[in-house]
């Protein structure tokens, strides 16, 4: 299973970022070997609308079946949904505390977009 | 002709240029309000109401029984309207442009267009004056094809004044293109002088002869003036700052009616305008 993480570097201590489709970029990890890759969204950070559309086009294309992050709006929510990509929130402070939160079972699923579109 | 009236930033006096412009003009001028976010030119020219069309942008409505997810159209939508995650793709109405682009690349032909509404046109017959105006729906962000379809409104034989949005933005772009001349409303301040600068910027690009009126003469300096001398730009117009024309404004009366004496300047304005017409500021 992958899981992608919103943040501002691209190693596991790095800070979380709260939102999805104008995030810095993903820390993707792969559970099965646990090994991550990072992922740069600038390219959606500079979009003017759909940012979180092509955020979830980036992680869908790296495999990713989970999203961490902190929130997100109605677009970037209709389009995880429909790329089955199941949605967990956290207010964690760096990627390897959100994993590890994660790795717990202990962050909610999100069942439907909780901020306005443009913030996320 | 077609005048466009535009400025860098609002509030500079583009309407109040635009509205006393059409009265100066008279009868059998067209005013065509383009700034669809917030039309105004009617508070000026209430006249009486002769229509009104609602606006659509085709947007993409697909077939799922003939789309096989191959994901051609969201590969070509460069405003991520339209994208497929392997299974036959989602529509985001309000990201789309209506340019038709996915249907035509669709190589299943499993894609139709439905008009989604945008907005509405409007037509009122204010004293011999016709004037257009969109209004874009609320929450809608798409106005370049509302601003369009005020332009085909457009009637080759009369003079037309376009009233702009203000800024440098698309819609801006959509209304200047293919008027024969701009004026450009700016105040003789700081600010005034930075959002000249940046209008004159896209007036250039686009190659249309400008000139530029100064509003609210006396609040400022003389930045606005030497930068026009500097750049040969005519000014083709000073409106001093004068409270009873901001008093009428706030009446929703033309200046040229209110204060008579304000009559010479815009028969001045459109004087200049003609005579600059092929020698404006480039
Ligand atoms: S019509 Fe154009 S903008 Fe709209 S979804 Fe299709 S390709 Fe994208
Ligand atoms: S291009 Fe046509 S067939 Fe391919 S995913 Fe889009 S709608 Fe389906």
């Amino acid at each position: 299973m992958k899981i992608a993480f919103t943040t501002s570097g691209n190693t596991l201590d790095a800070p979380m970022d709260g939102r999805f489709g104008r995030a810095a970029g993903f820390v993707i990890y792969d559970t099965d070997n646990d090994t991550f890759e990072a992922v740069d969204n600038r390219q959606s950070v500079n979009t003017a609308q759909g940012a979180g559309i092509q955020a979830t086009e980036a992680i869908v294309r790296h495999g990713a079946n989970c999203l961490v992050t902190g929130h997100c709006g109605p677009n970037a929510f209709r389009a995880l949904s429909a790329a089955g990509v199941r949605i967990y929130t956290t207010s964690a402070a760096t990627v390897a505390e959100a994993l590890e939160a994660f790795s717990a079972g202990a962050l909610a699923t999100m069942k439907s977009a909780d901020v306005e579109g443009h913030w996320s | 002709m077609i005048i466009a009236v535009a400025s860098g930033k609002g509030g500079t006096g583009k309407t109040t240029v635009s509205v006393n412009l059409a009265r100066t003009i008279g009868s059998g001028v067209q005013l065509l309000d383009c700034d669809v976010e917030e039309p105004n030119a009617h508070l000026f020219l209430p006249g009486r109401e002769k229509g009104s069309d609602i606006v659509t942008i085709p947007i993409p409505l697909v077939d799922e029984s003939l789309c096989d997810a191959c994901g051609e159209c969201g590969r070509f939508c460069r405003y991520h309207a339209i994208v497929s995650f392997g299974s036959s793709p989602l529509v985001f109405p309000e990201l789309c442009h209506g340019c038709g682009g996915c249907a035509l690349v669709c190589p299943r032909g499993a894609i139709r267009e439905q008009g989604k509404r945008i907005g509405v046109v409007e037509t009122r017959e204010a004293d011999g004056i016709t004037l257009v105006q969109g209004r874009i729906d609320i929450g809608v962000a798409m106005a370049p094809p509302l601003v369009r379809a005020v332009k085909e409104t457009l009637n080759k034989d009369t003079t037309a004044i376009l009233d702009a949005p203000p800024g440098t933005s698309c819609p801006v772009i959509a209304t200047l293109r293919g008027s024969d001349f701009v004026v450009l409303v700016t105040e003789p301040t700081p600010f005034g002088l930075h959002d000249l600068r940046l209008a004159v910027d896209m007036v250039r690009e686009l190659a249309i002869p400008f000139g530029v009126v100064v509003n609210r003469m006396g609040v400022g300096d003389d930045r606005v003036h030497r930068f026009c001398r500097e750049q040969e730009i005519p000014v083709l117009l000073e409106l001093p700052d004068d409270r009873r024309i901001a008093e009428a404004y706030s009446r929703g009366e033309l200046v040229v009616d209110a204060l008579p004496e304000y009559a010479s300047h815009f028969a001045t304005l459109l004087w200049n305008i003609r005579e600059f017409r092929s020698a404006g500021g480039k």
